[in-house]
């Protein structure tokens, strides 16, 4: 089911958790709400579950006003970061829970339960510990019964809040790829809260990064990663190196002196230039857009990471690049770097 | 161990405490093998007291449980039974006493009940609402610990007494409050009122919302998530407070003698006949009722145990 979210506004005390919030989700997507803690993603997705309430704004769920129903009717699968399962309940019961307290007009008799349960525990492949007590199981097996759990009810949608926080990170990993089968195979429409841009990137069709109660860029994980729309996207998503710049013009000056690479289009004024670590090419000193000496070098795997300490900054700025292992660099070398991309943003 | 104590002390300092801390270390090798023999690792662990401190500090404990507990138990039922089973069994039978004794229990059942619905419902409010004014709600739960029995019972005076606010009115509708079982009750359930909130307020906040939460989100109403999710997990909580509550209801004498006017065979508390027995010189009798009531002290303090036990099996964090 689709999810249309409009100038959502919730306040707590003079603090704005979300400010003017847009969102459309279509059927069947999986979206990442991705941000750093305090950015509102958490409340937003409470909001949609019906846990919280906005100060203003709509909240459509398949085209019906979600936020004249109450959470119980809104048919919304929802998975907590602690799991939150029933402690005083055997995992069989957890499951069959949301179909235990339906009304009795549509309450399935016992063997539907019974059998939608089994169906359930089979699909994330934990029937075996039908009889067990949430305090009995694995923080990972938690997670997926509380996701069984959640999908008992049949919901329209399912929303998860940093479903894979509280795991290690091994755990984890087997997790997101589980749940990106799963929404492969049921794909009912799925919002997920991370501040894990991995998590993310990885496992969302499509990610929307917030920051301090708005939205800052939605995109395809490619596409947040590779043309981010506003300096927090750049430097909150992958590594970035950041300098501190001026632009005139077309023109680009770091510390008062020119860098001979294009403004592209960046208004006038204090700006900072972004750069992907690895797309600072490395070359013969005199060659390129800047220069340092090489203070220290690690190499792992397919890269050598570099310290490089900039020259005419007094040997203040230090910026990390990652350069590939056709050449080895050697600390104390003078080197020249050009970026192949990068992005300027006017200062804030 | 005296004897060596006063040994110890007149060695120089270096070697006074030799004995009982480095004995195996210390102690050439065909000594060692007697050291082995002897249980000595208790006296070795440098966590503990050394004994003679230790017995001193433990015949301190007992001493002051055999004068203040043991004692006044073993006293309370040696009166009871000072002229023999019959003559206690006879005091027991007697109309006034089961008259209070039925009047104790139906004012514990009463007050135990009401504060069981006020209790849970508090403490539902407190822990799981945020709301402006919660700190206050608190404390005002608190109030009949702060305050004296005897106050309180006066406040129902106050109220409910010939020239108190609804006296007049009560009077001219011939509703009986003052020296009747009303208002015993009254005064025992404001005497108990903490006890159930108390005992749930903190479980109910460390358990949080979000078992509650994940309830609602999977369709429940409120009352079947309190049903099927809150009460099963306070519920050790819920029997502790229900316990002390109730001890509480039974043995409270300031407010009730207060507002209770003191009418044998009807408004006659356990605790009130007690003194009334005592002052009149029917020892066996007094001590036979008051041998109840520590009958109930005990039974109270066995599954207060129990309980104990209970709820800390229930608040074992789970791991992950």
């Amino acid at each position: 089911m689709a999810i249309e979210v409009k100038n959502i506004v919730k306040r707590f005390g003079s603090f704005a958790a979300l400010d003017n919030v847009d969102l459309k989700v279509a059927d069947g997507e999986l979206l990442a709400l991705l941000g750093p803690s305090g950015s509102g993603k958490t409340t937003l997705l409470r909001i949609i579950a019906g846990l919280d309430w906005p100060d203003s704004g709509e909240v459509a769920i398949d085209g019906e006003n979600a936020l004249s129903r109450g959470a119980s009717e809104r048919q919304v699968g929802f998975v907590f970061q602690h799991y939150a399962l029933f402690r005083h309940m055997t995992v069989f019961e957890n499951v069959a829970f949301g179909l235990r307290v339906q009304p009795r007009a549509i309450r399935k008799d016992e063997a539907t339960i019974r059998a939608r349960v089994k169906n359930l525990l089979d699909l994330v492949q934990l029937d075996w510990l039908a009889n067990r007590y949430p305090s009995q199981l694995s923080g990972g097996q938690r997670q997926r019964i509380a996701l069984a759990r959640a999908l008992a009810i049949e919901p329209r949608i399912l929303l998860l809040d940093e479903p894979f926080g509280a795991l290690d990170a091994k755990v984890r990993k087997e997790l997101r790829q589980w749940l990106r089968s799963l929404h492969n195979e049921i794909h009912v429409t799925s919002i997920f809260v991370t501040h894990d841009q991995e998590e993310a990137l990885e496992v969302a069709n499509r990610v929307v990064v917030m920051d301090k109660g708005k939205i800052e860029q939605i995109g395809s994980p490619g596409d947040v990663y590779d043309n981010p729309a506003t300096a927090f996207v750049h430097g909150f998503i992958g590594e970035s190196i950041v300098l501190p710049v001026d632009v005139a013009g077309d023109a680009v000056r770091l510390d008062g002196r020119p860098l001979n690479i294009p403004a592209l289009g960046a208004a006038s004024g204090a700006a900072k230039l972004f750069v992907r670590r690895h797309d600072m090419a490395v070359g013969p000193a005199g060659t390129g857009a800047l220069e340092g000496a090489i203070r220290h070098v690690r190499s792992f795997g397919p890269i050598q990471r570099a310290e490089v300490a900039l020259s005419g900054s007094e040997g203040k700025t230090v910026i990390e690049i990652d350069a590939p292992r056709d050449r080895e660099l050697q600390a104390g070398e003078i080197v020249s770097l050009q970026p192949r991309r990068y992005r300027i943003f006017a200062a804030q | 161990m005296s004897m060596q104590t006063g040994l110890v002390t007149s060695t120089p300092q270096l070697r006074t405490y030799a004995p009982t801390t480095d004995v195996s270390v210390a102690a050439p090798a065909p000594r060692l093998e007697i050291v082995r023999a002897e249980p000595v690792t208790a006296r070795r662990d440098p966590r503990t007291e050394p004994g003679p401190i230790r017995l001193v500090i433990i015949a301190l404990a007992i001493t002051f449980l055999s004068v203040f507990v043991v004692l006044p138990l073993v006293v309370v039922f040696a009166s009871a039974f000072s002229k023999g089973v019959v003559a206690y069994f006879a005091a027991l039978a007697e109309p006034e006493a089961l008259a209070a004794i039925k009047l104790t229990l139906l004012v514990a059942a009463i007050s135990v009940t009401v504060n069981l619905v006020f209790g849970v419902i508090a403490a539902w409010a407190i822990s799981k609402f945020e709301f402006t004014g919660k700190t206050f709600l608190i404390t005002l739960i608190d109030l009949p610990f702060s305050v004296s029995p005897v106050i309180s019972g006066l406040v129902f005076v106050l109220l409910f007494g010939a020239q108190g606010y609804f006296g007049p009115w009560l009077q001219a509708h011939n509703v009986h409050i003052l020296f009747a079982v009303p208002g015993i009750a009254l005064a025992t359930i404001f005497v108990t009122f903490p006890f159930v909130a108390r005992a749930l307020i903190p479980l109910m906040q460390e358990q949080g919302t979000q078992e509650e939460e994940a309830a609602i989100s999977l369709g429940a109403s409120g009352l079947q998530t309190f049903f099927r999710v809150t009460l099963p997990n306070i519920k050790w909580g819920l029997l502790y407070g229900v316990l002390l509550c109730n001890a509480r209801a039974m043995g409270e004498f300031g407010a009730v003698s207060v507002v209770s006017g003191h009418i044998r065979g009807e408004t006659n508390t356990m605790p009130l006949l007690v003194e009334i027995l005592y002052n009149e010189y029917q020892f066996v009798a007094s001590f036979a009722i008051a041998s109840l009531l520590a009958m109930l002290a005990l039974i109270t303090l066995v599954a207060k145990t129990i309980l104990e036990r209970r709820l800390d099996e229930a608040e074992v964090p789970d791991g992950d």
